[in-house]
């Protein structure tokens, strides 16, 4: 029995060692949005994998064995950060065996390093829900922040891959041209929606509204990630008679129930917004992402 | 301006403090000259210091309205608190109790046919603290990861739950851990109590390790580059834990050992999986423990040999598109097989007067099988089923004082719980467990868990 097992061991390790080396770098990233990324700096020598789907929600995803086999054979993890994975991502690197991506080193990279944060609580107190002491870490929902994080992403893949570090500058740059474009154009676009009252179901949107001028009046949930309930419900309701809101935003991973029971008594739209790369058909990359929740936010608003 | 006043004001001290003689001599002047200048230097080093951070002060919240340029990577750094406590560890506090309804006397409590493994009853009746958990972590340094994690039992006493540390160095996937710790076999062995999805250890957990297998010593782990999850691992240690036993001082060498591999991956986006099988020796040395013999009395029985146990267990997830904030469904279940074979000594205190050692063999088993369903956010309902065989127990020369069992321990449980957050959960459970003939336990527990502190991660 114990010498089955042993010669099970070798034969495994053997076979192991045969596999042919990838010359690509494996990039672990926590959320679609730094995986799409990755993958537009690094092209065909990086290969992506994205730890969730636009259809979970980032703050509470289970630590999979998957996620575990993945993390252990990745050259770079790639994460939000401010507290947005403390769930899961602490605890899947810690089971991963793998030294090259913990937190200080430089196969782990934290996207709210390079940006500047918003609604930084002025008090921490879990009476207050899932407060985040770093400020609101979603922050992929303004463009600038996408670009900000490009710059130290591709400088990144540089160092980890020096052989390709001319190719991924040239990405990058490449990458940042039709990025600052596209922004002007989506600005140019989204200019009729600055000022625009909306309610949001989770506090998610902090960014996209500094970006295009959203003004939020109320969340549905009564304390970030906390649940919404009747009461608040009503009270936010109560709310829109006195500040009307064009519509009721949520993003592609939350439930319908709030939103639709605000929709139905407030008489306006919900919105759904892909919320990050693959949240609908149309947000097939970042570009996708930007083009259809401006589009979403337009139709809402009409 | 005030930089003019604050210098003056050092020039004036500086003259003060100067001994008030008229004559003085050219080298006390130049010492003066000297003091003067380097104060002068020092109040302007740090004025200038002070100016400066109030123009990042302003700058920053000049700023901070309005999204500053792309241009620029600015990133905010956070606070940084100087100081020993900005190395403290990540703390966090468990707070357990419970209200219990028994229908039967807790001290009755027992498993027919399975050696007692301690301390495994569904506790007190009525109102009752469970263990409060206290833990500590943090990386020690650029090699080393610590965790401690005390329990405060309801008796006011403390309790080494685990204190590990664990090498981060190594590359390869290989990660060993040494200290007392939970040993990884099987599924839930290494989940702490408040993590569990009922209030009590399922009937295995009770029966062979007498609710959760701890090692003194050394852990391997190796997790294999393979996209499938494909993990190994090793245990050596005292072997302390039931269903070993504290072996004597003088003894070197190794008590205990394990071993254990799980596989587990997707299947889809919706699904995932985990199994493993795990194999655990020890070697019990005068382990003892009282039982009633053939003649009614309550004799004590010393065990001395080699206990193994072999567990398969598996979980499988379901969560609609992975958001398991939304919906999840959760089955999982172990198999349990204990083999003994050493020798008993019947009567080993000699207060029957009938001291006799006879070889023992024994072969038992038994399984659960629960499923979770949390069918909206916050709220979840579970069912369990354990069942245990008493198998075939060989008592040797023992047999004319002690019969074996042949009754089915039988457990049903059904559970409810609301998780309003993360660090809260309130739980009613009801069971009814059928562990010795004619002997039905209707219980219902209502528990609370409430968690405070570090933000804790639950392992799959």
């Amino acid at each position: 029995m114990k010498r089955h097992f042993r010669s099970f061991l070798l034969g495994l390790v053997l076979t192991l060692l045969a596999m042919p080396v990838l010359a690509a770098l494996n990039i672990f990233a926590s959320v679609p949005e730094w995986g799409a990324l990755a993958e537009e700096l690094g092209g065909d020598q990086v290969k992506v994998y994205a730890a969730t789907n636009a259809l979970q929600d980032p703050h509470h995803v289970e630590a999979k064995p998957s996620l575990i086999a993945r993390a252990r054979s990745a050259d770079l993890v790639i994460a939000t950060g401010a507290e947005l994975e403390v769930g899961w991502l602490p605890l899947l690197l810690r089971q991963a065996g793998n030294p090259r991506v913990q937190p200080g080193q430089p196969g782990y990279l934290e996207a709210t390093a390079f940006v500047s944060m918003l609604e930084k609580p002025l008090r921490l107190d879990r009476a207050d829900g899932d407060v985040h002491p770093a400020g609101n870490p979603h922050i992929q929902l303004d463009p600038h922040n996408i670009a900000r994080v490009a710059a130290p992403l591709a400088a990144r893949l540089a160092d980890l891959d020096p052989a390709n570090a001319a190719y991924y500058q040239a990405r990058h740059k490449a990458f940042a041209e039709r990025w600052s474009t596209a922004i002007a154009q989506w600005e140019k676009r989204a200019s009729s929606l600055r000022g625009t009252a909306i309610v949001v179901h989770h506090n998610a949107f902090a960014y996209l509204n500094a970006w295009l001028g959203l003004q939020q009046v109320a969340a549905l949930e009564p304390k970030p990630g906390i649940e919404p309930t009747t009461q608040h419900l009503s009270a936010v309701l109560a709310l829109l008679q006195r500040q009307p809101a064009r519509m009721v935003v949520r993003a592609a991973y939350q439930s319908d129930r709030a939103s639709r029971w605000i929709a139905e008594r407030a008489k306006i739209p919900p919105v759904v917004l892909p919320f990050t790369v693959g949240g609908d058909d149309s947000a097939k990359d970042l570009f996708g992402l930007f083009d259809d929740t401006i589009q979403r936010l337009q139709k809402g608003g009409q | 301006m005030s930089r003019f006043i604050q210098v003056s004001g050092a020039c004036a001290l500086a003259l003060l403090g100067a001994p008030p003689v008229a004559a003085a001599s050219d080298a006390e002047l130049a010492e003066i000259q000297a003091q003067i200048q380097q104060l002068k230097q020092s109040y302007e080093a740090r004025i200038e210091a002070l100016d400066r951070r109030l123009q990042e002060a302003e700058a920053r919240s000049a700023k901070a309205p309005a999204p500053p340029p792309a241009a620029s990577p600015a990133a905010t750094p956070a606070a940084v608190s100087a100081g020993n406590s900005a190395f403290n560890p990540a703390i966090y506090a468990v707070l357990q109790g419970a209200y219990i309804n028994q229908s039967k006397d807790p001290d009755k409590y027992a498993i027919a046919g399975f050696v007692p493994s301690g301390d495994i009853g569904p506790g007190k009746r009525g109102f009752s603290i469970a263990e409060s958990e206290l833990g500590f972590s943090a990386n020690v340094d650029h090699k080393f990861f610590g965790n401690l994690i005390l329990a405060l039992t309801p008796d006011n006493n403390v309790e080494v739950e685990e204190a590990y540390g664990v090498f981060t160095a190594l590359p390869g996937g290989v990660t060993p851990k040494f200290g007392r710790f939970l040993s990884s076999v099987g599924y839930l062995n290494d989940q702490h109590q408040h993590a569990w999805d009922f209030y009590d250890a399922p009937l295995v957990y009770q029966a062979f390790f007498g609710g959760q297998f701890r090692n003194d010593g050394l852990q391997v782990k190796w997790l294999a580059p393979t996209d499938t999850y494909l993990q190994f691992g090793a245990e050596v240690g005292d072997g302390s834990s039931f269903p070993g036993s504290e072996r004597s001082s003088g003894r070197n060498g190794i008590g205990g050992g394990a071993l254990h591999a799980h596989v587990g991956g997707d299947i889809d986006v919706s699904n995932s999986w985990r199994a493993g099988l795990s194999w655990l020796t020890l070697r019990p040395n005068e382990r003892t423990h009282t039982e009633i013999d053939r003649n009614g009395n309550p004799a004590q029985l010393e065990f001395s040999g080699r206990s193994q146990v072999a567990i398969a267990d598996f979980v499988w997830k379901y969560a609609p598109n992975g958001n398991a904030r939304e919906t999840l469904f959760k089955l999982q279940g172990e198999y349990f097989w204990r083999k003994e074979r050493g020798d008993l000594r019947y009567d080993s205190d000699g207060a029957l007067g009938l001291t006799n050692t006879a070889r023992n063999t024994s072969r038992q088993n038994g399984f659960y099988v629960q499923g979770v369903y949390q069918f909206m956010p916050e709220w979840r309902v579970g069912a369990r089923y354990d069942s245990l065989d008493p198998g075939r127990v060989d008592y040797g020369g023992n047999a004319d004082y002690l019969g074996a069992s042949s009754f089915n321990p039988k457990r049903y449980s059904l559970m409810f719980d609301y998780t309003p957050s993360e660090f809260s959960r309130f739980r009613i459970q009801y069971q009814q467990s059928k562990l010795q003939p004619d002997f039905t336990d209707n219980i219902l527990f209502v528990q609370y868990i409430l968690t405070l502190g570090a933000h804790g991660a639950h392992s799959y």
